[in-house]
C-alpha cells in the first residue's frame, strides 16, 4: 500500500537561493510528526509545497500515490490535505461561528448553494458542538478579529479539520500563545487529531511540545532533512542539538525507552 | 422567508405603486430611474460585498437598454416580459465570456479592467450609424401579456414592473446573501487562501457574483430604457459606472434596500442640485459625496444601523 505523503528529491529554489533541497520524506496513517529547524532551515516552504501553496522546482510528492505537483490549494485540500497556518487565516470580521459554518459549507457540504441559509439551526448544532470539541463554543458569536490568538489558532484548526483530511500540516500551532497556554491548546488540537486517525505534521520550535506530542521528528537544516526518526532518538543526537535545537537537551529520563530506536541522521 | 416579512414585502410594493402613480409625471418618471439604478447598484453592491468594485456596470447597463430597443423598434417585440428575459439573457451571455477573464482580477486591475470593457461597447456604439451614433435612438413603449397600454400609462406601466422586480429581486438577494454564496463574497473579501485551503472555489464565488450583477444591470438598463423611450451610448460611458459606484457609496453595502434608497436620494438630489445650480450641479454632488465619505464612510444605511444598535441597547 502507497503512503499517505511521500516526497521524492524535492526542492525549491528562489533565485540563487536553494529554500529546500534533496528532501524524501514518507508518512502514513496515524503518525504525529513534529518538523523543527531554525529560521530559514526549510520548514515552512516544505509544508508551502506539500500543500500547494508554492509550486517545488524539482522532484515529486505523491499523496495516496498520486502526484500533486501543478495542482492547486483547493485542490491538495480536496485530495485530501488540511493546514493550519503560522498566522491563523480567518475571516476577521466575521464571527466565529459564521467562519464555522463556511468552512462547513465548502469541506462538508460542498455545495455553493445560493437560497438556503447559511445559518439553518441543524448547521449551526454541528458547528457549534466542533467548537465544543475545540473548547471555543464560548466565543461562538464574536467577531474574529477581537479574539486573542490562542483563539484563533484552534479555530484555523477547527475549521481545516471540518473536511476530516488524512494528512493534517499545523505550521507552528503554538506560536504567539502565551506558554501557559500551549500545552492546553496542544492537548485539544491533538484529542481532535487523533479521533480523526490523520496523520499529522507540525512545525514547531519549542522542543518541549515536540517530546510531549510527536512520535517521529523531521529535523531540518539549511534546506535539506538533517535527521528523520524516533522523537527521543533525533533529538538526542548531538548533531541535531548542535545545528538545530542550538542547545543541549536533557533527555536521560527517556533514554532507556528509546535506545534501541534508531535515527537517520544525515551528516 | 416568514409569511409576516412576505406580507409586508407586498403591503409595501403596493403602497410604493400606489404613491409612485399619485406623483406628478416627472417624479414618478425619476423614481422608476430611480427603481432601474437602484437594481444596477444592487448588483454594484454584490460585487462590493466581495472586494472589487466594477467601473463598468454601464456594459451591461447599456446593452439591456440597447437589447430593449432594438428589441421593439427592429424586431416589434414589446412584451416588457419578454424583453426583460432577452435582455438580462444577452447580459448574461456576455458576462460569462468577458468574467472568464475580469474574475481573475483584483482592486484596481478589475475596476479598471470592467471600465476598458465599458468604454468598447461606448466606441463600438458611437461609430454605428444603424443604431442611431452618438444620439441613438427612441424605444417604442412597451405591452404587457398582450395588453398595450397608452403613451402616458404605458411609464406607469414600467413603474409597477419597475416596482415590482425590485421588490422581488430586492428578497431574493437578501436571501442570497444569508447563504453560503453570499458570505462567500465576505470570504473572499477577507481571505482568499483560506476559502481555496477550504476547498472553495474563489474564482467560482466571483464569477457567479459577477453574472448576477450583470444580470440586475440589464434589468436597470431596460426600466430606464422603456420609461425613457430612448437610448443612446452615454449608457456605457465611464462616467455613467461612475455614477452607479456613486451611488453605491452614497447607501453602503450593509443591506439589500440600501442601493435601492440611495438610488431614490441620488436622483432627487441630481434632480434639485440641477434645478438650483444649472452650471455647478455636479459641485453640488460632489460635496454630497464628500459629506457622506467623510461623516457616514459606511453609507447612508449606517443612520439606519446607528438607530438600530440603540433601540437594542435600550431594550437590552
Amino acid at each position: 500500500m502507497s503512503a499517505l505523503l511521500k516526497t521524492v528529491n524535492l526542492e525549491r529554489t528562489f533565485g540563487a537561493v536553494t529554500a529546500a533541497t534533496d528532501i524524501n520524506v514518507e508518512l502514513n496513517t496515524g503518525e504525529v510528526v513534529g518538523v523543527i529547524g531554525s529560521n530559514g532551515a526549510g520548514k515552512t516552504t516544505f509544508i508551502n509545497m506539500v500543500t500547494g501553496y508554492i509550486q517545488p522546482s524539482g522532484g515529486d510528492i505523491l499523496v495516496r500515490g498520486k502526484s500533486i505537483i501543478g495542482k492547486s490549494p483547493r485542490d491538495v485540500s480536496l485530495a485530501g490535505v488540511g493546514r493550519s497556518f503560522q498566522v491563523p487565516q480567518l475571516f476577521q470580521e466575521l464571527t466565529v461561528l459564521e467562519n464555522m459554518l463556511i468552512a462547513f459549507g465548502f469541506s462538508v457540504d460542498r455545495k455553493l448553494s445560493f437560497l438556503k441559509p447559511l445559518r439553518s439551526k441543524e448547521k449551526v448544532e454541528k458547528a457549534l458542538s466542533v467548537l465544543r470539541e475545540y473548547e471555543i463554543e464560548q466565543y461562538a458569536e464574536e467577531v474574529v478579529s477581537t479574539l486573542p490568538q490562542g483563539v484563533r489558532k484552534l479555530l484555523d484548526i477547527a475549521m481545516a479539520m471540518l473536511a476530516e483530511p488524512g494528512l493534517m500540516l499545523l505550521d507552528e500551532p503554538t506560536s504567539g500563545v502565551a506558554i501557559e497556554d500551549k500545552f492546553l491548546l496542544m492537548d485539544t488540537v491533538m484529542a481532535a487529531v487523533r479521533k480523526s486517525d490523520a496523520a499529522t505534521m507540525f512545525v514547531e520550535h519549542d522542543m518541549e511540545v515536540v517530546l510531549r506530542y510527536a512520535d517521529r521528528v523531521l529535523a531540518f537544516y539549511d534546506g535539506r532533512v538533517l535527521a528523520d526518526g524516533p522523537t527521543q532518538t533525533v533529538l538526542s543526537d548531538a548533531k541535531v542539538q548542535e545545528l538545530v535545537v542550538g542547545h543541549h537537551l536533557d533527555l536521560s529520563e527517556n533514554e532507556a525507552s528509546t535506545s534501541k530506536e534508531s535515527a537517520h541522521v544525515r551528516t | 422567508m416568514k409569511t409576516r416579512s412576505l406580507a409586508l414585502l407586498f403591503v409595501l410594493g403596493l403602497v410604493v405603486i400606489a404613491g409612485g402613480l399619485l406623483l406628478p409625471q416627472w417624479m414618478s418618471y425619476l423614481f422608476t430611474i430611480a427603481m432601474g439604478k437602484g437594481l444596477v447598484v444592487l448588483g454594484l453592491v454584490l460585487l462590493m460585498r466581495a472586494g472589487l468594485v466594477s467601473f463598468g456596470q454601464g456594459l451591461y447597463y447599456c446593452v439591456g437598454a440597447y437589447v430593449a430597443g432594438m428589441l421593439t423598434q427592429f424586431v416589434g417585440v414589446t412584451d416588457i416580459l419578454v424583453i426583460m428575459l432577452a435582455s438580462v439573457a444577452v447580459s448574461v451571455a456576455i458576462a460569462a465570456i468577458i468574467g472568464l477573464l475580469l474574475c481573475r482580477y483584483r482592486e484596481i486591475f478589475f475596476a479598471m479592467f470592467s471600465m476598458a470593457f465599458s468604454m468598447i461597447l461606448y466606441g463600438l456604439l458611437v461609430r454605428n450609424q444603424f443604431l442611431g451614433s452618438t444620439d441613438g435612438f427612441n424605444v417604442a413603449n412597451p405591452s404587457l401579456l398582450g395588453w398595450t397600454p397608452g403613451a402616458e400609462a404605458s411609464s406607469d406601466l414600467v413603474l409597477i414592473v419597475a416596482v415590482c422586480l425590485v421588490i422581488v429581486l430586492g428578497a431574493v438577494a437578501w436571501r442570497y446573501l444569508k447563504s453560503l454564496s453570499g458570505y462567500a463574497g465576505e470570504a473572499v473579501r477577507e481571505n482568499e487562501i483560506r476559502l481555496e485551503y477550504l476547498g472553495g472555489s474563489v474564482f467560482r464565488v466571483v464569477y457567479v457574483k459577477y453574472i448576477i450583477a450583470a444580470a440586475l444591470a440589464a434589468i436597470g438598463g431596460t426600466i430606464t430604457a422603456l420609461v425613457s423611450g430612448h437610448v443612446d451610448p452615454e449608457m456605457a460611458y465611464w462616467t455613467t459606472s461612475g455614477e452607479f459606484v456613486f451611488i453605491a457609496l452614497m447607501g453602503g453595502t450593509a443591506h439589500v434596500a440600501a442601493p435601492i434608497v440611495a438610488a431614490v436620494l441620488f436622483e432627487a438630489l441630481r434632480t434639485y442640485a440641477f434645478a438650483v445650480s444649472p452650471y455647478t450641479w455636479q459641485m453640488i454632488l460632489g460635496f454630497a459625496l464628500l459629506a457622506i465619505i467623510l461623516f457616514m464612510p459606511s453609507g447612508l444605511w449606517s443612520l439606519v444601523e446607528r438607530f438600530q444598535n440603540k433601540k437594542a441597547r435600550k431594550t437590552s
